[in-house]
């Protein structure tokens, strides 16, 4: 398990220095490749939800959202949750509350401080579906933003 | 030096005091006969199993709990710390009614608890029980309810709620084995064991060591139900059937969080209706919108096991009287509110246009479960109660109430026809909220607050019911019921309902502070409450004050004075016999 997050981080790391100039130019075609949280499932129901075309064919590009910081699982990770709606809300007061469905993680490129959870914020990086489980912490994922860099907006 | 000493003494004995060897089931336990329970001593250092020595009533323990126990010589704690040894025997019973005193000593350690352990009646008295739980309903919701239902003119309700004619009452006390407050796995489990347990726990007692699925179990209701009899079991509630209140009906765990296994707890019960939200904990975590960390798929599961699924409200309409098992699942979190749900159109409606409400769920299971000659046990959770009070959204926790209220007229009309039925309505906890008066729309200036009323200046609301649903036809009527929360985190209060969608208080800063939600700070008039609990409260919490609890039918008489939750149970299982004799 350490093996591979230190391998991927250098990963990361490597990637990270390469595409710095790419990340910029890639930024002034944002318009279409901004995704909404309206955007990411083409339909809901009791028995799943399933994405959106739009996401189908965003994936592995890089993509940009708006939206707000959850509070982070536990400070050293290097993902936080992005939400609709700024994260506050736990109707189960002494137990560990749900994710809600309106979710995406973002794995971040490098560490950055986090910002007010009431602050909106614009992640770009590359888009990611599919079930994934954080090997570090465990957290299932069904939608991500690797690689990230944030903004306050 | 004699001084010196006699402080080290206390010293000694008070740290002792503080970490007890704990006896599971705990002191003054009560114990329905026959019913199986894990018996577990927790002792405070390691010791030799030779070094053990129990005795019940004064016998050899294995004489009289019918088993050899299995003797841990560590139990380990987070970070591998040393707890200490401990005993555990599963499954025993104790058939014969009586106190029986445990004795347990282990080195310099002793410990003594006395069980009760109690009969039934020989014979059933109701052949069906109705168990109504309005979660978190307090005096205030209901009073509210009656008002805003029914209206009210020159000081006399112009018409009565279902529950208030319920005849046999009693006030319940609702404290946790660890913390004077519950919550509504606590409580839920004690109503549906006869056991109390520690908050977040549910079909168990809180052991000390971190899993959550290995404490000390005892028998639930339905398991109960299942051993002695053939009736049919439902569960009908609006939150995730695997949240605290559902889950209590037949789930062990410490920790009401394990929703993923209580579905198959769920499954392993196989209670023959099931109907509210939560399906997210039954799909794979492939599937977009799971909750699951595997792939098990639990629809697949029931489906295997002989259940019709129903998925919407017609579905569910269209099963309302088929035969076989049914599993109905309408939302992958909990269901939306009524206010949303049927009136308003926000929260999560889009997504999920098609949510029955309580009232046709009860029906829908009433009519399978009836089907049943045995007769059954159908348990109904009016859920949102509690989760529209949290966040202090009095308007959407009160027309909750209203629809609980509903179910209730169903169950009603049910026992009319079937009067050997038993009907139990409670709630599991209260809110610190009361009516304090109205606010006025119509009194002068701009500030809100000068437009509260109380006493002589309150007056009646003017909320109107002209389409005889139940409901106010609106609620941001011009002079409104006015609830106020006795606690919660800072806020802005806004004095008019929330009409874009449920009630945001407080959010979070990077802190980790519970601030007030500055989305309310520019609705005209609103002020800002300085919270009085934790930074850390995201929202109210749960009231300590005593439950009501109201009841009529056959074994109703049960209820009266205070009882404690776990005393709920016995009246529900003399209700059915399960203690007597002859059905052991």
């Amino acid at each position: 398990m350490e093996t591979v997050s230190s391998l991927h981080l250098s990963r990361r790391r490597l990637i990270g220095a390469a595409i710095m100039l790419p990340l910029t130019a890639s930024l002034v075609r944002a318009a279409d490749s901004s995704l909404a949280f309206g955007e990411l499932y083409g339909k809901f129901g009791v028995l799943g939800l399933e994405f959106s075309d739009k996401v189908k064919r965003l994936a592995g590009q890089d993509i940009s959202m708006k939206g707000f910081m959850a509070p982070p699982l536990k400070a050293e990770a290097q993902f936080f949750v992005l939400t609709e709606v700024p994260m506050s809300l736990c109707p189960f007061c002494s137990s560990d509350a749900d994710w809600p469905d309106n979710i995406v993680v973002v794995y971040l490129l490098e560490k950055q401080t986090f910002v007010q959870s009431r602050q909106t914020i614009e992640v770009r990086g590359t888009l990611e579906y599919g079930s994934w489980t954080d090997p570090d912490t465990g957290f299932v994922s069904l939608l991500r933003i690797r690689q990230a860099e944030y903004f306050a907006v | 030096m004699r001084t010196l000493l006699a402080a080290f003494a206390a010293t000694t004995i008070l740290a002792g005091a503080a970490q007890a060897t704990t006896v599971y089931p705990l002191d003054r336990a009560t114990i329905l006969a026959g019913s199986p329970f894990d018996f577990k001593v927790e002792l405070n250092k390691q010791v030799k199993p030779e070094d053990v020595k129990i005795t019940v009533n004064g016998q050899d323990y294995k004489t009289v709990l019918g088993g050899e126990a299995q003797f841990v010589e560590l139990e380990k704690g987070k970070d591998d710390k040393a707890l200490g040894s401990a005993i555990l025997l599963r499954g025993l019973k104790i058939s014969a009614p009586g106190d029986y005193k445990i004795e347990v000593a282990a080195g310099d350690e002793t410990k003594s608890v006395t069980w009760n352990v109690y009969e039934t009646a020989a014979q059933p008295k109701a052949k069906n029980i109705i168990f109504l739980l309005g979660d978190g309903l307090s005096v205030a919701h209901r009073t509210a309810a009656r008002i805003m239902s029914k209206g009210m003119t020159e000081g006399k309700a112009n018409g009565r709620l279902n529950m208030d004619d319920l005849d046999r009452m009693a006030f319940i006390g609702t404290s946790a084995t660890n913390a004077v407050a519950t919550d509504s796995a606590n409580t839920m489990s004690a109503y549906m064991t006869g056991h109390k347990t520690a908050v977040n726990a549910i079909g168990v007692y809180a052991d000390r060591t971190p899993a959550s699925l290995d404490d000390p179990r005892v028998e639930t209701f339905a398991e109960a139900v299942r051993r002695l009899t053939k009736k049919a079991i439902g569960i009908v509630a609006t939150a995730e059937v695997e949240d605290a209140t559902p889950a209590a009906v037949v789930s062990h765990t410490r920790n009401r969080g394990d929703k993923a296994d209580i579905v198959g707890m769920l499954l392993d019960v196989k209670p023959e209706v099931l109907l509210g939200g939560g399906s997210a904990y039954f799909l794979g975590k492939e599937v977009p919108g799971s909750k699951r960390k595997d792939n098990q798929d639990y629809i697949k599961l029931f489906q295997d096991a002989g259940y019709k699924l129903a998925t919407d409200k017609n579905e569910l309409a269209a099963n309302a009287s088929a035969e076989g098992n049914l599993l109905g699942l309408f939302h992958t979190g909990n269901m939306d509110v009524t206010l949303d749900r049927e009136f308003l159109k926000k929260g999560t409606v889009d997504k999920f246009p098609n949510q029955p409400g309580l009232v046709a769920m009860t029906k829908v299971a009433l009519d399978r479960l009836s089907k049943n000659p045995d007769g059954f046990y159908l348990m109904v959770e009016g859920s949102s109660i509690d989760k529209m009070s949290h966040p202090l959204d009095w308007d959407r926790a009160v027309i909750e109430t209203i629809e609980f209220d509903q179910a209730i007229g169903v169950a009603r009309d049910f026992q009319k026809a079937h009067p050997d039925t038993l009907i139990v309505v409670t709630g599991d906890h209260t809110h610190g909220v009361s009516i304090i008066g109205t606010v006025d729309d119509e009194k002068p200036g701009t500030e809100m607050r000068e437009k509260v009323g109380t006493y002589a200046e309150a007056g009646f609301p003017n909320y109107k019911d002209e389409n005889g649903d139940g409901y106010p036809d609106k609620i941001d009527v011009s002079r409104r019921l006015f609830l106020s929360a006795n606690n919660g985190p800072d806020h802005y209060e806004t004095f008019r309902p929330k009409l874009d969608g449920p009630f945001v208080p407080a959010v979070q800063n990077e802190k980790k502070e519970y601030v007030a939600n500055e989305q309310y700070k520019d609705v005209p008039g609103a002020v800002f409450v300085q919270g009085n609990l934790p930074k850390s409260s995201e929202s109210g919490v749960h009231a300590v004050d005593d439950v009501v609890l109201q009841s009529a039918g056959p074994g109703a008489e049960g209820f009266h004075g205070y009882l404690e939750q776990s005393d709920v149970y016995r009246v529900l299982a003399d209700a059915f016999a399960l203690g007597a004799k002859q059905t052991n």
